[in-house]
């Protein structure tokens, strides 16, 4: 296995930690409003200041989402969007951009496409890392043994209910980053964020060294400042989301959510 | 000999096991113990068994069905009359157990999901029982299809909320209160109604319903002196399935035979038949046969009964399957129709569509199985299935 440094991911974190900056990754669902446009939607955001992206590959069922994200999905498979069709759309992004690609996917499109030949094509297509939103740690062994084998880093997520046992084969599975969901419940955008994510993160950083990031929630610039203090990268899907929603049909749709993303971005100057 | 339990981490064999967001797991692993705990209580299960016999009406008949073993010529027929159960389905077994625990671990609220709404009727009724906050999640298909049922919760005072989101049926009444608990855990429990979803629902759910088979054999016994040659039950998530097969699995000479819903086509989108064009996936934190499209979206299911109506099998089934313990077929809705009238006027039993499935089967074997004893799980009452009968006999309709 080629070391750490090799990953995008890494690098980025790398970087950010020599600058004294936090990470800003957005979120959104590929193939919503349609994969076409989804190398612009990106394009958009790494203008806005976006320093990784997690690509949502659209699934019938999306239990750990909340309506926002849930009407993105429905919205990406009407227009077609497939597993394969999301990875095409991550080469053509990485034709244009150097920026670090997170695939994140329930597990059920991933067992149909075959884990190995995910691996590979996505490590062909310039993904970076995968994140598996229902593989639990006990069922994570056999499944995370390709994805590395073709040096895709993974990413697991804690919540505030994981219990000591679990954050430390959590952190011990992880690779690229931790995704620390700030609260129990559903993706999706709130006014204020929990309190339930300094104690997440002073739990699991004494179990690892990889960057925690924040999500579930973050949609304003005073959520940005609050993570980061205490992380070292924040999460923004339903937000971005919810602007792809609104504003599908509208030319302007690149342009409101570069606006958005600089304006989230400058949370963490504050 | 072949006996079904699951590993430590809920599989039987490759299925079942736990696959959800990581969210989920401590409410999981809380209730994984707390029903370790209880299985273990003398004191929970003798309660359980007072509430079974004294509230939901157990011990259920085993009843000869005479007219319609003659009228078919082969096979004696009995039928496991379950729809005698108070609410009119076998559903109330879980709810019972369930509720005890919830109990058990301090949760002042409830939520289910509903398919045919007699899982929604069911935990309604022992949440009314317990003085408990219930809330039924429904998909808005569903609501349309079981008006009735619907307003049976709502006199039994639970929240019916409706689900318009994904194919508006069971699954995605499945997700929405797998939502509400992820979002409410801490004073919840969720009810979960077959033997399907994430570790430990298939077990517990199994445990609760097991009692069908274990009263089905003891009667056997008493009435024939032998066992069954063939066991009969629906397979929709599965549970009133497992519950009458569960006591028979040692008992490798008895046939075991789930009857899904054949639907009107062999079409994907046409049926719930998941051994007959499904493959294994993930749906709702297990794994198992699953109906789904070549990109792993879960595929839409069609079938004149609401409650077999779900893309997965429950994960014990699965095993059964690939062991050859279980045989597993597809009655169509036709099938399911004429049979249901078939029973009801030989024997002046109205059953549920979903029941229905099982007697097609049975009815279709019968007549080449002479000097054979065929168990046939009647897992609900037809009450709530009135309009559509009307809509399939319109024959019997006329004014």
């Amino acid at each position: 296995m080629k070391a750490d440094a090799s990953s995008r991911i890494a690098c980025l974190f790398e970087r950010l930690r020599r600058e004294g900056r936090k990470g800003f990754i957005g979120y959104i669902t590929a193939g919503d409003p349609s994969l076409d446009r989804t190398p612009d939607v990106v394009a958009a955001l790494e203008r806005g200041g976006v320093d990784l992206i997690e690509l949502g590959v659209p699934f019938s069922d999306p239990i750990a989402d909340g309506p926002v994200i849930q009407r993105a999905s429905e919205r990406a498979l009407r227009a077609g969007t497939s597993l394969r069709g999301v990875l095409g759309a991550a080469a053509e992004i990485r034709r244009r951009s150097q920026i670090p690609l997170l695939l994140f996917t329930y597990l059920n499109p991933v067992i149909r496409y075959g884990l190995e030949n995910l691996a590979r094509d996505a490590a062909a297509a310039g993904i970076d890392g995968v994140l598996l939103t229902d593989l639990s740690v006990e069922e994570a062994e056999r499944h995370i043994e390709p994805l590395r084998r073709y040096n895709l880093d993974t990413v697991f997520l804690a919540a505030p209910t994981s219990t000591p046992a679990r954050l430390r084969l959590i952190a011990q599975y992880s690779k690229g980053f931790v995704y620390l969901v700030s609260r129990t419940g559903v993706t999706g955008v709130q006014d204020s964020l929990s309190d339930s994510v300094r104690p997440l993160v002073e739990a699991l950083r004494p179990l690892t060294s990889l960057p925690l990031a924040v999500g579930f929630g973050i949609s304003r610039p005073e959520h940005m400042a609050a993570v980061g203090k205490v992380a070292d990268a924040a999460v923004v899907g339903s937000a971005f989301v919810k602007v792809i929603e609104e504003h599908a049909d509208a030319s302007s749709l690149e342009t409101k959510l570069e606006s958005l993303a600089r304006e989230l971005k400058g949370g963490f100057a504050s | 000999m072949i006996t079904s339990q699951p590993d430590a981490g809920g599989h039987y064999g490759p299925y079942g096991g736990r696959y959800v967001p990581e969210t989920l797991m401590s409410p999981l692993d809380e209730l994984e113990k707390a029903y370790y705990e209880a299985r273990q209580d003398p004191d929970f299960q003798a309660e359980l068994d007072r509430l079974l016999r004294d509230y939901a009406g157990r011990p259920t008949p085993l009843y000869y069905a005479r007219r319609l073993s003659e009228t078919l010529g082969g096979a004696r027929i009995y039928l496991k009359r379950e729809d005698l159960l108070h609410t009119g389905a076998h559903k109330i077994n879980n709810c019972l157990g369930q509720v005890l625990l919830a109990r058990r671990m301090g949760k002042k609220r409830i939520i289910a999901e509903t398919g045919a709404g007699q899982h929604g009727v069911a935990t309604a009724t022992v949440c009314a029982l317990f003085g408990m906050e219930c809330v039924v999640y429904m998909g808005e298909e569903d609501m349309r299809r079981q008006r009735l049922n619907v307003f049976r919760m709502r006199m039994l005072g639970a929240k019916v909320v409706g689900v318009a989101s994904g194919s508006r049926t069971l699954k995605d009444a499945i997700s929405e209160a797998m939502r509400d608990w992820v979002t409410n855990v801490s004073d919840t429990h969720y009810l979960l109604g077959s033997a399907l979803g994430t570790h430990p629902y298939p077990l517990m759910v199994r445990d609760f319903q097991s009692v069908i088979g274990r009263e089905s054999l003891k009667q056997m016994l008493a009435a024939e002196r032998r066992l069954p040659n063939a066991v009969f039950a629906c397979v929709g998530g599965g549970s009133n399935a497992i519950g009458i097969f569960h006591a028979f699995i040692p008992e490798e000479k008895v046939k075991l035979i789930g009857v899904e819903a054949g639907g009107r086509g062999s079409a994907l989108g046409e049926h719930a038949a998941r051994f007959c064009g499904g493959s294994p996936g993930v749906l709702q934190g297990a794994y198992s046969y699953l109906l789904q499209d070549e990109n792993g979206q879960v595929a839409l299911t069609h079938s004149v009964s609401a409650g077999l109506d779900y893309a997965l099998v429950g994960p014990e089934h699965a095993w059964l399957h690939d062991l050859g313990r279980a045989e597993y077929v597809a009655a169509s809705d036709r099938e399911a129709l004429e049979a249901a009238r078939l029973l009801s006027q030989t024997e002046g039993i109205i059953p549920a569509l979903e029941s229905a499935h099982a007697v097609a089967e049975a009815v279709r074997r019968a007549p080449h199985a002479k000097g054979e004893i065929f168990l046939v799980n009647v897992s609900g009452r037809g009450d709530k299935d009135m309009d559509i009968y009307r809509e399939n006999f319109p024959e019997l309709d006329e004014s």
